[in-house]
């Protein structure tokens, strides 16, 4: 089947998500959409499947135009979609799943005998094992990927949507995710691969379009170059590879001991870590999402209620401490969602940038705000940090990711810190922006100060790391230097020493 | 210890809590007990096929053979907890042993009409029942349903009027459940529509509905009685046979029709939502609406549909109050059941079977006080009018451990543009 897309054009209020884009995928063709984030590639694709409609332009398959305003309408014309965030219910079992929509009764009595013997068929045929009686929250990513890969077999998808699948897998899932791409192209199914991932593209795409700021800029074979492809992507010429001097290092900044950190339901997140940053130095965290980094940098924040073992700086014992003094202690903390956890949206720029230091002098004189302190303060971080904003008096809210990252990140590099941890300090960030995150980490190595880098993504590890710690299941499975292969720290990644 | 999860600490804590008491109810109802005289309890209510009459007992023997009968439960829950199992069977045998005890120890010297007992007890449970499984229709599609009492009052309102007007209670049976379902109405265009806060919505139509019946209750119903106010009820059918059945069959089965109905509706709900394509659907909306919209299930028609099913349920509820059991309706008649309804579908966990032993429950409690007001014992009422209350917070807080509110429960749907 070929899917052909003519003139899409998707606003939201005065943002052009996608600007008449025209894209053409045929039969059996692997089609990579490369894009940075935010570039409207994840807008183009909901309206194909029908989760958004566009204001203007058509959607033809098998050369008649096409009018797809529900998901049902798409997947009754063949086009499946597998989402970024799994559109699978956690409680429900992998059958549950797969049938919802599509139910089969025997008198009014729901049947799943023969969506079970479908699951299995299909598993068995790509050559993976997934039991259909199995709930969803106790499979691995890699897992439940691989039963909306089904689902959408089973509905007969002839153009199968990919949104950014490779973003939660492992070097080795992905790898495997690549083959069964392949053979669901042998076996005639159109794919359209959406990604930012330029290894990837080029490995199994037939046709590469490359989206930029909602527009297509430009379309590539796969035995184009990574840097030509990067170059598309961003618009100017990118370096790939920062260049990363060694540092000195110097004396233990962070010592953590015997951490284990256990979730509200008593289940152990983090198993007894132990670790050491010294001053100078970028330690990472690699390891896939949900393997117990987010919950062990939140415990080093004193953000985790269930914490035993200890967590020193320069000696001084944390554990126990508020999220309070354990910030004043001399901690900057880069946390995950800086939408969430890093900045409050309707305050301004200003009032972001003291959300810390607010009650102490000389920004608070007996218990009064002084609003000349204030705004002097965030004008100078303003430029010192380029943020780009009319004013210091906009809202958080108003700014795009690349700059609320930089009021962050110029809120917490201000204060006196020993010890920087910054959780995935780029995660939607544009290349841009990306590119002034990883000077600024290297500028506080370079002068001194210990970081803690907790990232998913194997290139922003290689790129700026001086050792990696893999953690797995909540345990660290070992340290390594910074120049280990890719294919190891895949492995153990995945759990394999 | 520090090995075992959460869930099993419960179970210990659960189990030791258990304990204590035995040994606490030993002390005070057997060894120290000063009560000489025998209880009776009555058996026989109506025209059943008799197996016992009645059962002498000297109150401390009587005490000593249900504690024992506790401490059976208790060995139960240590073989419940060994085999990794939930402490369901276990915690009502040494609930039934305690409350036996109990009433052993208080009751010494009188009649204890059992049969009665828990005939009342179920009788109470009935609208509870009902507004339960209105609180679980609307929350397992993922709507909070907060106005469950202002759905049966309205229905016991309209019920009452229709059934005195026409003089015929199967007329005000018939207008029951649209009176449920214009309340329901209400929630669903203004949680599922309009997206107002759930809590909030609920509880202004409570309010309101309050407000209304008692408005029209002191305008028109107490002026002109006799044409408004004096509708007949349901009398009781009683099942062949099956009614014929010791101590639970005229419980069960010398009931009015309304209650029937009951049965029917709560297996018809147990059955469909696990085992049905609408349950399967109505679960996945009220757990991740956003994976249902993708395979093009239309999420807020299925939510707007079970919300208005439960108006519907919560409705035939309602009528209990006025055609089920006295014929007339009065001002706030409902006193709070839908409160309770709800606190009791929290206690059965979601679920359908949960929530009717919840309510059993609850019924059970609110009956045993005012059956030991009645026979006069020298506990202070007020404090026995407590203990169902009381009994509610401990069952919600503690003994049903942690529960799981279906994830997408009170938040409105809405695919962000569009």
């Amino acid at each position: 089947m070929s899917l052909e897309l003519k003139g899409i054009t998707k606003k939201f209020g005065s943002l052009i998500a996608n600007d008449s884009i025209n894209l053409k995928v045929a039969k059996g063709e692997i089609h990579a959409i490369l894009g940075e984030n935010g570039a409207g590639k994840s807008t183009l694709m909901n309206v194909v499947y029908g989760l958004t409609q566009a204001d203007s332009g058509s959607i033809w398959v098998d050369g008649s135009e096409v009018k797809i305003s529900e998901p049902s309408d798409a997947l009754n014309f063949g086009i499946g979609m597998v989402h970024q965030h799994f559109m699978l219910v956690p409680v429900f079992t992998v059958a549950e799943n797969i049938v919802l929509g599509h139910e089969v009764s025997k008198r009014g009595i729901l049947s799943l005998a023969e969506a079970r013997m479908k699951i299995e068929q299909i598993a068995a045929e790509f050559k993976f094992e997934v039991n259909p009686d199995e709930l969803i929250e106790n499979l691995p990513v890699g897992v439940q990927q691989r039963v909306e890969i089904i689902r959408a077999l089973m509905y007969d998808a002839k153009v199968l949507i990919l949104d950014e699948p490779t973003a939660v897998l492992t070097p080795q899932e992905t790898n495997e995710l690549l083959n069964i791409m392949r053979t669901l192209k042998s076996k005639g199914t159109s794919i359209i691969f959406i990604t930012h991932k330029l290894r990837e593209v080029k490995e199994v795409a037939d046709q590469i379009t490359i989206i930029r700021l909602g527009k297509v800029v430009g379309s590539a074979k796969p035995n184009a170059s990574e840097e030509e492809l990067a170059n598309l992507m961003v618009g100017r010429p990118v370096d790939l590879t920062p260049n990363v001097a060694k540092s000195k290092m110097g004396e233990i900044t962070l010592k953590i001991s015997n951490l284990s950190v256990s979730n509200q339901t008593g289940r152990t997140i983090v198993n007894n870590i132990s670790l050491e940053v010294k001053a100078g130095e970028i330690l990472a965290i690699a390891g896939v999402q949900g393997n117990g980094q987010s919950e062990l940098v939140r415990a080093i924040m004193n953000l985790e209620e269930n914490i035993t073992g200890s967590i020193q700086l320069l000696g001084e014992e944390l554990v126990g401490k508020s999220v309070h003094q354990t910030i004043h202690s001399g901690v900057a903390y880069i946390p995950e969602s800086r939408e969430l956890d890093g900045l409050v949206g309707t305050f301004s720029i200003a009032e972001n940038l003291v959300l810390d230091t607010h009650g102490l002098a000389p920004f608070s004189r007996a218990g009064q705000l002084s609003a000349s302190k204030i705004s002097d303060t965030a004008t100078k971080l303003k430029t010192e940090f380029d943020i780009r904003a009319q004013s210091i008096y906009d809202t958080a809210n108003s700014l795009s990711g690349g700059n609320k990252q930089k009021v962050v990140l110029a809120r917490e590099l201000s204060r006196q810190v020993r010890l920087v941890v910054a959780c995935q300090p780029t995660r939607g960030l544009d290349v841009g922006s990306i590119e002034f995150v990883h000077e600024r980490l290297l500028v506080e190595r370079n002068s001194g100060r210990a970081v803690l880098l907790m990232s998913t993504e194997l290139d922003e590890v290689a790129a700026l790391a001086d050792r990696i710690a893999v953690i797995y299941r909540g345990e660290i499975l070992g340290i390594v230097d910074a120049n280990v292969s890719r294919e190891k720290l895949g492995l153990m990644m995945a759990g394999i020493r | 210890m520090s090995n075992l999860t959460a869930q099993q600490l419960r179970q210990v804590r659960g189990l030791i809590t258990m304990g204590v008491i035995t040994i606490f109810a030993f002390y005070a109802f057997y060894f120290n007990s000063d009560k000489t005289e025998s209880i009776t309890f009555g058996f026989i209510v109506g025209n059943e096929w008799v197996l016992l009459k009645e059962w002498v007992v000297a109150s401390k023997t009587g005490a000593g053979i249900f504690l024992i009968c506790s401490m059976f439960g208790l060995l139960i829950g240590y073989l419940e907890f060994k085999a990794k199992r939930t402490l369901t069977f276990s915690s009502l045998i040494f609930g039934f042993g305690f409350v036996m005890s109990f009433l052993c120890w208080a009751a010494s010297g009188k009649f204890i009409p059992f049969t009665g007992l828990l005939q009342g007890s179920l009788m109470l449970s009935i609208p509870l029942i009902f507004g339960s499984m209105s609180g679980l229709l609307c929350e397992k599609s993922g709507v909070i349903n907060i106005a469950i009492e202002g759905q049966l009052l309205a229905a016991a309102f309209v019920s009452g009027i229709v059934a005195s007007l026409t003089q015929n209670s199967i007329w005000g049976l018939v207008a029951a459940p649209f009176a449920g379902a214009l309340i329901s109405l209400l929630l669903a265009i203004f949680a599922i529509k309009y997206a107002v806060d759930q809590v909030i919505i609920g509880f202004v139509i409570n309010v309101l509905v309050i407000g209304f019946t008692g408005f029209i209750y002191s305008e028109l119903l107490v002026e002109y009685e006799e044409k408004w106010n004096s509708g007949p009820s349901f009398s009781s059918i009683e099942i062949p046979l099956l009614s014929k059945i010791p101590i639970i069959g005229p419980v069960l089965f010398n009931q009015t029709i309304i209650v029937y109905l009951m049965y029917v509706i709560v297996i018809v709900i147990q059955i469909a939502l696990f085992k049905s394509k609408w349950g399967l659907r109505t679960r996945a909306v009220g757990e991740m609406p956003v994976a249902a919209d993708s395979v093009g299930i239309n999420v807020n028609r299925l939510r707007f549909f079970n919300v208005m099913l439960a108006g519907f349920v919560a409705g035939i509820g309602g009528a209990y109050f006025t055609i089920g059991s006295v014929g007339s309706f009065t001002k706030q008649m409902t006193a709070g059941a839908g409160f309770i309804a709800l606190a009791g579908l929290i206690f059965g966990k979601w679920s359908p079977r949960g929530a009717v032993i919840a309510a059993l429950f609850f019924g059970f409690a609110d009956n045993l006080q005012s059956t030991l007001t009645i026979i006069g014992l020298a506990i202070p009422s007020e404090f026995m009018l407590m203990v169902p209350y009381v009994a509610t917070i401990i069952a919600v807080s503690g003994v049903v451990g942690r529960v799981r509110a279906p994830a997408a429960d009170g938040i409105p749907y809405s695919r962000g543009n569009k």
